[in-house]
């Protein structure tokens, strides 16, 4: 765990900007399959608690949908895609080209819709990072779920590995059209994982 | 003995006790009338221990199995197989007589649908085992249990009769 000592202001600042790319990226991939304008607010990087976590979100027990996909390559760790539940239904209408409204519950079509969505922004994110820093990264097949933040959040951080009582997360929201869509984004990276990447733009971490 | 703490509105009915929030990896133990919540159980198992004559019970919100995989524990909570012997030991502090402890299990679901080697590992599935088989170390028995599956769900002990609430997304509340 000394690592998260280390990783001081200046380490947050670059990461957060190494996102801010990739997610520019996958915003911008987000329009392009909704036709429509996607805004992206400033990546944050920060060491949370689960508690933490939970609250950015809302309420333990919101329903949300959620796409996680793991990172392979250079940077392991975890992506995920969060919706709430209304947001979801608006992303399916759109993608579908349905009236606002129309999808009022999940099935498999709705699923596989957003599972390809995180799907496509996961890989236009790495695309970014991997062009620019010229590290190598691959993701698996997303994996879905759609139930209680709380019980999908915990899940995922434990089938991740990220089970320290601190974890480090970078996180922002998108949304199009103010509240129409809210989704949040989530990248842990793996303990160790950093290195390479602070490496690569030069700033090797001293430990 | 209920008027101990009074409702704070009397139009509405709200419930007498209090009801007390155990987050991740936490562990707490009250006694009647008092009522403990965990909210959104995935992998994770929910554990209640109650003693039916003295009304105190306990919640443990377990996150993983087996603390000896680590090689720093600061959080004992977080962990089946220590976890457990915590709570039973602060029941027994509080005057709860361990001989009598009811077991009740939620939780330890596979929440994640699709193929993936982490998700294969299945850490739901592992808490459940490792749970039971601790209680039954300590000779606890298991009244009820409500895990596996792919929901995720709320758990509510409620110290005054020892019963069990389990909330789903989408299902009517079950009691155990």
């Amino acid at each position: 765990m000394a690592e998260s000592e280390v990783i001081s202001g200046l380490y947050m600042d670059a990461l957060q900007e190494i996102s801010n790319i990739g997610l520019g990226n996958a915003a911008t991939a987000l329009a392009e399959l909704l036709n429509k304008k996607v805004e992206l607010a400033v990546p944050k990087a920060r060491f949370l608690d689960f508690e933490q976590v939970f609250a950015m979100m809302g309420g333990v027990e919101e329903v949300v949908s959620c796409v996680n996909l793991s990172l392979g390559g250079d940077i392991p760790g975890t992506v995920m895609f969060l919706f709430m539940e209304h947001s979801t239904y608006n992303l399916i209408d759109m993608l579908m080209g349905y009236k606002l409204g129309t999808t009022s519950a999940l099935d498999d079509m709705g699923i596989s819709a957003i599972s390809e969505i995180g799907n496509v922004l996961t890989g236009s994110f790495i695309n970014a990072i991997g062009g620019m820093t010229g590290l190598k990264m691959n993701t698996t097949v997303p994996m879905f779920a759609f139930d209680m933040l709380g019980a999908i959040l915990s899940a995922s951080l434990v089938a991740g590995g990220h089970w320290g009582d601190k974890i480090l997360v970078i996180e922002t929201l998108f949304f199009q059209n103010y509240d129409q869509i809210k989704g949040h984004f989530f990248l842990l990276p793996e303990t160790g994982a950093l290195n390479r990447l602070f490496k690569t733009l030069g700033m090797p971490v001293e430990c | 003995m209920q008027d101990a703490t009074a409702p704070k509105c009397e139009l509405k009915y709200v419930s007498p006790a209090a009801e007390i929030q155990v987050g991740i990896a936490e562990l707490k133990v009250t006694g009647q009338p008092d009522r403990l919540i965990t909210a959104g159980l995935g992998s994770c198992v929910g554990l209640t221990l109650y003693d039916p004559l003295t009304k105190i019970g306990g919640l443990l919100h377990i996150m993983l199995p087996d603390s000896t995989l680590f090689s720093k524990v600061t959080k004992p909570a977080k962990f089946a197989d220590l976890g457990i012997p915590l709570m039973v030991a602060e029941i027994k502090r509080r005057g709860g007589w361990v001989g009598n402890l009811q077991a009740k299990m939620a939780g330890g679901a596979q929440m994640f649908s699709g193929a993936n080697d982490k998700f294969m590992l299945n850490i739901g599935e592992r808490n459940i085992v490792m749970t039971r088989l601790i209680l039954r170390g300590l000779g606890i028995k298991v009244l009820a249990e409500e895990v596996g599956g792919s929901k995720g769900r709320t758990m509510i002990l409620d110290t005054a009769n020892g019963r069990v609430l389990i909330r789903t997304v989408g299902t009517p509340i079950k009691v155990i």
